[in-house]
């Protein structure tokens, strides 16, 4: 559930405009389009949470990863489910530990001959050693923190109301310890495949971003930069094949996920190029349901193909 | 926040502000905290840079995909000096006199119409009311449509009930680890008793299809009034889509308190009121872009349409058959069912059936009670 990725030595280097981030993510080998470029700056310069819309696999966790190896700080991931609560996602007290830590000053007490002092061992209870920080614990306190809260529409409608507070203040309230805050909020980023609406209460909060398919160009740069051992051609012609692919109505469009899959499969079997039989022996790696693979193959392969 | 570099900060604001006036006219909501984003965005951008603008203000004012192209559109419009944006205002409450009389008395003065056809003479008493729920929607009077309007709204469809994946307290369960412990750490470390959890129920999603064609307009209107009545009473879980020549979602133009203003509102959003059907198409639409992603899994999917399909059948037999694994229970609304001696001939109608849990009629307000009760099992 949780990943860090960067050191998290306070390394921290906001870029000082879009082209700079779009560049800098260009060297960790994510290729930005403006919009999502500048929305990426404003997230780091406003200090506003960003939610990114889209298709599955158009890289909308890709660039929350690309933007903490971009800054330097570090990654904390939360993918969510239906049922997801506080004790999961925030914070849980550790309880076993505070029975013994319970058991323990009592022992002590008896060897002793002493009375333990209510006061203290009440106040030892509730202490942030025995607090279990779960993921947006984890972020607020390793600053500087990129937070990626993936899929928020898997959780249910009550798990919002946990991330308000977060994305508002930057800090957690907890009723037995008190309030917990982070120096520099944490960069959010939070990504929905919109199978639910979000709140409008979240979304107000937050820049919103439209991550779209990328175009010809920028898929086979993507698929270059990704696959450095692929060919300009294979490239060319996967991104050509995968394009099309979208424009045919088909239940599971290919994402860039799946171009990127594809051009992988084609390389482990040593092809240079991409023909028919290649495309057909490969296409369960870009097509996820047989509707859809039968549907591309009454098209006509070589069709899809054909430059 | 950098001041802004370049041009003075006054006119670069009023000129934003006047955009905003233009997205509000055109449909958007651009809300107070969304302009102060609007403002920030714009001063952290060097304002010079390409559609740096462009980007501050669709990254800022837009909330979903659907308000993108009013965005474009009211942008170049703005910016570029096109043609003006006639978008979808946003609903007005207008004044309305006050539809709902005392039980029993005659409506007051129903609007247009200029009281030729004597609206007094409908004096409702229970077994009118009886008799009004047993009648065709599609022949009443202006008052007795005034009379069923109201009874709608009172309506409330409500999903059945499924197990979720969060736990609530319960008096007999699995113990609760967390609540037992925290229960035995106030009394000193003693377990006295055992506190217990169960997954709590949470009502399925009611998704409802309805055809807004020419041959189902003497239905849409109550039709939708029922959807009204079912988003009203849970906002969040229940979604509304119009089918005709094309798929509209109408959820947000619903959840206007008011049923006059919500519809008025829906009305504006449905491109293609009274047009044709291309059922099998708007379906596959709804399914690609909202039901596989999740709206329809594990849902209540009611369609509320008499069939009659232009395009072909076995298209519309495979979107159904889609559906059918994505939903937890397919209804069928046909109005036509409703009348003596109807037999499913039209082609749409015959291949949809074998897909279809429940096909029930909802030709009149006892029909549509009845559907409530359906979806309220199922």
């Amino acid at each position: 559930m949780v990943s860090a990725a960067a050191d998290g030595t306070g390394r921290y280097h906001p870029p000082g405009s879009p082209a700079q981030l779009s560049q800098a993510l260009a060297t960790t080998g994510y290729l930005a389009d403006d919009g999502l470029a500048t929305a990426g700056y404003l997230a780091l310069a406003l200090g506003r949470p960003l939610f990114l819309e889209g298709d599955a696999g158009v890289g909308k966790t890709a660039f929350a990863q690309a933007l903490a190896e971009v800054t330097g700080a570090r990654f904390v991931r939360l993918q969510c489910y239906e049922g997801l609560d506080a004790a999961q996602a925030l914070y849980d007290w550790d309880f076993p530990r505070q029975i013994l830590h319970l058991r323990a000053a009592e022992a002590a007490a008896v060897a002793t001959g002493t009375r333990p002092d209510a006061q203290s061992l009440e106040a030892g209870l509730y202490d942030r050693r025995f607090l279990i920080a779960r993921p947006l614990l984890l972020a607020l306190e390793s600053t500087p923190c990129v937070l990626l809260v993936d899929e928020i529409d898997r959780a249910d409608d009550e798990f919002e109301a946990f991330l308000l507070e977060i994305l508002a203040d930057g800090a957690i309230t907890i009723p037995e310890l008190g309030r917990i805050a982070a120096d520099t909020p944490p960069v959010t980023v939070l990504t929905s495949n919109r199978t639910r609406e979000v709140h409008d209460a979240l979304k107000r909060r937050c820049l919103y971003h439209w991550v779209e398919h990328p175009d010809f160009e920028r898929e086979v740069a993507i698929l270059r930069r990704r696959l450095p051992a692929l060919t300009a051609q294979l490239a060319a012609q996967v991104a050509t094949a995968a394009g099309r692919m979208r424009g045919l109505d088909l239940l599971k469009p290919p994402g860039v996920a799946e171009s990127i899959d594809w051009a992988g499969a084609l390389l482990a079997l040593g092809a240079r190029t991409l023909d028919p039989e290649r495309a057909a022996a490969t296409l369960g790696a870009v097509l996820k349901y047989r509707e859809d693979a039968q549907r591309v193959q009454a098209t006509g392969l070589a069709a899809l193909l054909a430059v | 926040m950098s001041p802004v570099a370049g041009p003075d900060p006054v006119p670069v604001t009023r000129a934003l502000l006047g955009f905003v006036r233009t997205l509000r006219h055109a449909g958007l909501a651009a809300t107070g905290t969304q302009v102060q984003h609007l403002l920030a965005a714009v001063a952290a951008l060097d304002a010079g840079t390409p559609g740096a603008v462009y980007w501050a203000g669709r990254l800022t004012l837009c909330a979903e995909p659907d308000d993108l192209p009013l965005y474009d559109a009211a942008f170049a419009g703005y910016f570029r000096g096109t043609a003006p944006v006639r978008g979808l205002p946003l609903p007005v409450r207008p004044v309305l006199p006050r539809l709902s009389a005392p039980f029993g008395a005659p409506p007051a003065d129903p609007p247009g119409d200029g009281g030729d056809d004597d609206p007094a003479v409908l004096a409702l008493s229970a077994s009118a009311q009886e008799v009004l729920r047993q009648r065709d929607m599609a022949a009443l009077t202006v008052p007795e449509r005034q009379e069923l309007h109201r009874l709608l709204a009172l309506l409330a469809p409500g999903t059945a009930p499924r197990r979720s994946r969060r736990y609530g307290p319960r008096r007999r369960g699995a113990v609760d680890p967390a609540r037992t412990v925290r229960h035995a750490l106030r009394h000193g470390g003693e377990a006295t008793r055992l506190a217990r959890r169960r997954r709590r129920d949470k009502p399925r999603r009611l998704v409802l299809l309805l055809d807004v064609s020419g041959s189902m307009s003497p239905y849409a209107d109550a039709l939708l009034r029922f959807a009204h009545a079912a988003v009203r009473r849970r906002p969040a879980g229940t979604e509304v889509f119009t089918l005709g020549t094309r798929l509209t979602r109408v959820t947000r133009a619903l959840r206007h308190r008011d049923p006059d203003a919500a519809l008025r509102a829906a009305g504006v959003a449905i491109p293609d009121w009274h047009g044709g059907t291309r059922l099998a198409d708007t379906l596959g639409a709804f399914l690609a872009r909202w039901g596989q992603r999740g709206t329809a899994r594990g849902a209540i999917v009611v369609i509320c349409s008499d069939g009659w399909e232009r395009g072909d059948p076995d298209g519309l037999a495979t979107a159904l058959a889609r559906l059918r694994r994505l939903a937890y229970r397919l209804v069928w609304v046909n109005p036509h069912r409703g009348r003596p001696g109807y037999q499913p001939l039209a082609a749409g109608m015959a291949a949809a059936l074998p897909f279809v849990d429940d096909f029930v009629a909802g030709h009149s307000l006892g029909a549509l009670e009845e559907l409530v009760g359906v979806i309220a099992r199922a």
